[in-house]
Formats: structure tokens, C-alpha cells, sequence
């Protein structure tokens, strides 16, 4: 096969990109889009270029390191998979491919298709966490967690933070990032502790990292390697009326003790 | 910072807003409809102009009045906040983006279709609040909005706005129950259903008038009617 590819460089976040196009003339079907990329690199340091930057590490879709928006779609144009999925017969002999990092202001571009997404793990840190007692190793079960109740966080626990709702999303919103992570923990009992609180703190993480506002277009759901539901967006929006109404006024605590 | 602020400021707090003020116009819609079907009565207008007088004198729905002003006003600045907000969360744009593959075409355009709306608002409310209320010797009710729809551009613009309000509830009509957080696996399907209500039937119902004032409304029973006021 062969495949004209459109991609953006950009040295790092201070520079301006530009489109550079890029002939692979040798191109096997059964490659994976990274394969590809992988090929094409080698040529361009071959030939003394700089070679094109771009994220990925498993390479079997569970890492969430992986992520371009190839001819306009977040991880290229099929459902359910990361771009590390993305096969090389999906595209025909001489399509030209237009390569684009994730496009947000809460996203910098790192270099080329590379970019920054550490405001996801500052929204983690936030409130995606659970409290637990040190000690011995508890029983796998002592909880009991209905069997529907645990598939329903298992679906949003899917969510492996590759950032394609937000470089979907035509605000740059997080809020099925988002939602897949509070959603999880407010349906678990090991939750609870911290249910009204993270809520509240991840909200306005997400908003003060620069992150759009959901207008509910539901691109994001489309694009989402791991199908991640926008009824989780709604569980979010129920979980953040519902810690405005319950939460209590915090005395100031002595603190020590 | 007080929590009652920070809620408001909040991305997630600034929807609710949209969708209960978006409900609350909603109902309104239904309302007025139910009133404005009246016009068909062949009574040469004496049940519209029995409810438009109602409408006019009756203080509760003044006072209800002042809520849907407010009503708009918030849905209409919570609107254009959260998206000039969203224009400014991806600074550099696609080359190539194809979100048409993803999302239906009302999702996409609500900021238009909500911007003719409210263009067609200030036009509707300028021929009839202001044709009624701020006029000396107003007509009746019935011969004005005869009069009104006498002209094919003033009937066609209706009309068009109505198909493009119709849009703008084909996707706020469910995004506001996604933002109150009450749509799931289970009642999804029939808020879809409930949906068809308001971004079909009420559309069509209201279409239905300038449509049949225009063609089937001739216009010496407007002239008469204007005679007997």
C-alpha cells in the first residue's frame, strides 16, 4: 500500500506547528497504525530527520498512553479501539492520512503528536482516590457489592485516561474522564467516604484546568476506546446536585490531636 | 468560597441552569399552544380573544410573566457563557475534524438554531405584545394575528423558525435531563418519547396557524373582523 501522510510537527509547546507531508510506499495492511508510524521513522532517520514524536507503550489498547486524532477522529475512524488498534487495512492504497495530536487548552502539545496530559492526573489527584486502613490484606469479598452494581463500575473502571473524549469533544470537555472515574467510586462501597467531597473537587479541577463544558454531543462516547457510557456523565451531573444539597458546613478542626 | 458560588461558577452548575430554565420554557411552549390552538375555532375569534384577554389581565399569569423574562434571560446568558467558554478550551483548531460522523447536526447547532429563535422572539413579541399592549386602540387579538399572517414572508419566517426551534429541542429536550442527571439505561427511551412531544408536536401545532391563516384564512374575514372591534 501506499499512504500519503499529513502530519503536524511542532517542536514543543512555545513553537508553532506546521503540516509536513510524508510518502510510505511500503506499507503491509496487517501493520498497525503505530507499525506504520514505526516504518516511517526509520526512514526519516535514515535520511538524518528528525523522526515524528508520538505517545504509546502497551500497544494492545490498555495502556491509555497511545492517541492520535487520524482524518479527524480521535483514534481513527473505528469503535472501541485505541490507536495502537488501528490497522493498516482499514485504509485504502493512496488515501492521504491527516495526523494531529489531541487538540485542547488543558492538553500543550508536548512535541508533534504528542501531548501534556498530567491536568488528567491532577484531576486524579483531586479526589480519584479511596480511603483504606493499613493492616492485614482484608478478605476479596467481605463487601457485599449487588452483581449489577459491580458491573456498572466495571464498565466506567474501563476508562484507561487516553484523553480521546477531550480531543473528541467539540469544547475539549473531560467530563466522561471524569465521570467514568467518580461514577466508579460513588457505585462502590470503598467509595463513600470521600462521595460528596471528590465529586466537588474533581468538578472544579476539571474546570480550573481550562477543560469546555459538556453540551452533551455525546462525541465522546463515540470516540471512546473502552465505550465508556455518557450515562455516567449523568450519574456525575446526579453526584454533583447531590453533594451541593447534603454537604454540611465544615467546622474548623483543631487539628493534631 | 461559598459553596452556593462556586456551584453557580461551576461548569456542571451553569448547565443545570440551562436545563431547568430550558424545562421551565418548555412548558411554557405547551401552554401558549394549547392557547394559540383557540385560532382554529371557527368563531370568528371570540375564544382566542376570550384567552387573550385572560392572558392580559389575569395577575397570576402576570406575575408568571416576569418569571419567563427571567427564564429567558438566564437560559439565553447561561447559553452563550458556556459557549464562548467552550470556544476558548481548544485555541488551535482541527485541520481535519470530522465530528458529523459522531453527533446529529441539532447537537452541533444549538448556539445557531437557539440565536434564530431568539431573533424570531424579538420579531413575534414586537408585532404582538407590542400590537396589543403598547398601542392606542389596539385591534382584537384574533384580527391581528389574521392581519399578521396575511403576508407570505411574515408566515414563511414563522414557519422556518419554528422547524429551527423544533431542532433546538431535538437536542435540549434530552440534554436537559442528561445535565439534571436524569437519564439512564432504564428511562431513556421514554424521555426520547416525551421528547417527540416537544421538538415535533409542539413545533408542527404552532406551524399549523401562520400555514392555515395564510391559505385558508381569506381576507375579508380578517377585514370583517377588524370592522368589529
Amino acid at each position: 500500500m501506499k499512504i500519503t501522510l499529513n502530519v503536524w510537527r511542532q517542536q514543543n509547546a512555545q513553537s508553532s506547528g506546521r503540516f509536513e507531508t510524508y510518502v510510505a510506499s511500503n506499507v503491509s495492511e496487517h501493520m498497525s497504525f503505530l507499525e506504520m508510524l514505526d516504518v516511517v521513522n526509520t526512514d526519516l532517520v535514515k535520511a538524518g530527520k528528525e523522526p515524528i514524536a508520538f505517545d504509546h507503550d502497551c500497544r494492545e489498547g490498555v495502556c491509555g498512553s497511545c492517541g492520535i486524532v487520524i482524518g479527524g477522529r480521535a483514534h481513527g475512524p473505528n469503535r472501541a479501539i485505541a490507536t495502537c488498534q488501528l490497522h493498516m487495512r482499514t485504509f485504502r492504497d493512496g488515501d492521504t492520512i491527516t495526523l494531529e495530536p489531541w487538540r485542547a487548552k488543558a492538553f500543550p502539545v508536548i512535541k508533534d503528536l504528542m501531548v501534556d496530559r498530567t491536568a488528567m492526573d491532577r484531576i486524579m489527584q483531586a479526589g480519584g482516590y479511596v480511603s483504606v486502613k493499613t493492616g492485614g490484606v482484608p478478605d476479596g469479598n467481605a463487601i457485599p457489592i449487588p452483581k449489577h452494581v459491580a458491573d456498572e463500575a466495571m464498565d466506567a473502571a474501563a476508562c484507561i485516561g487516553c484523553g480521546a473524549c477531550v480531543a473528541a469533544c467539540p469544547n475539549g470537555s473531560a467530563m466522561l474522564f471524569v465521570a467514568a472515574k467518580v461514577s466508579q467510586l460513588a457505585l462502590l462501597p470503598q467509595g463513600q467516604v470521600e462521595r460528596t467531597e471528590r465529586v466537588l473537587k474533581m468538578v472544579k479541577q476539571m474546570d480550573d484546568e481550562g477543560f469546555g463544558n459538556c453540551s452533551n454531543n455525546y462525541a465522546c462516547e463515540a470516540e471512546c476506546p473502552k465505550e465508556v457510557s455518557v450515562t455516567h456523565i449523568a450519574r456525575l451531573n446526579r453526584e454533583y446536585l447531590r453533594a451541593n444539597l447534603v454537604k454540611e458546613e465544615q467546622k474548623e478542626s483543631a487539628g493534631g490531636a | 468560597m461559598n459553596q452556593l458560588t462556586a456551584f453557580v461558577q461551576s461548569s456542571v452548575g451553569k448547565k443545570i441552569f440551562m436545563s431547568l430554565t430550558g424545562l421551565f420554557l418548555c412548558s411554557f411552549l405547551l401552554v401558549h399552544l394549547v392557547g394559540n390552538l383557540t385560532l382554529l375555532k371557527n368563531d370568528g375569534g371570540a375564544a382566542f380573544d376570550a384567552y387573550s384577554h385572560f392572558m392580559s389581565t389575569n395577575g397570576a399569569i402576570r406575575v408568571l410573566e416576569v418569571g419567563l423574562v427571567l427564564g429567558f434571560l438566564v437560559h439565553i446568558c447561561a447559553g452563550l457563557l458556556v459557549w464562548w467558554q467552550n470556544r476558548q478550551a481548544r485555541p488551535t483548531k482541527y485541520e481535519t475534524y470530522r465530528l458529523k460522523d459522531t453527533t446529529p447536526w441539532a447537537s452541533r447547532n444549538t448556539i445557531v438554531t437557539g440565536s434564530i429563535v431568539l431573533i424570531f422572539l424579538v420579531v413575534h413579541l414586537q408585532t404582538f405584545v407590542g400590537g396589543l399592549r403598547f398601542t392606542e386602540n389596539p385591534p382584537s387579538a384574533y384580527a391581528l394575528v389574521a392581519s399578521a399572517f396575511s403576508s407570505g414572508w411574515y408566515s414563511a419566517f414563522y414557519v422556518v423558525a419554528l422547524v429551527l426551534l423544533g431542532y433546538h429541542l431535538r437536542h435540549g429536550f434530552q440534554a436537559a435531563f442528561q445535565t439534571l442527571g436524569l437519564r439512564n439505561k432504564r428511562y431513556g427511551g421514554l424521555l426520547d418519547a416525551i421528547g417527540v412531544l416537544f421538538w415535533l408536536i409542539v413545533p408542527i401545532g404552532f406551524a399549523i396557524l401562520p400555514v392555515y391563516f395564510y391559505f385558508f384564512h381569506n381576507v375579508s374575514d380578517a377585514t370583517m373582523a377588524l370592522g368589529g372591534i
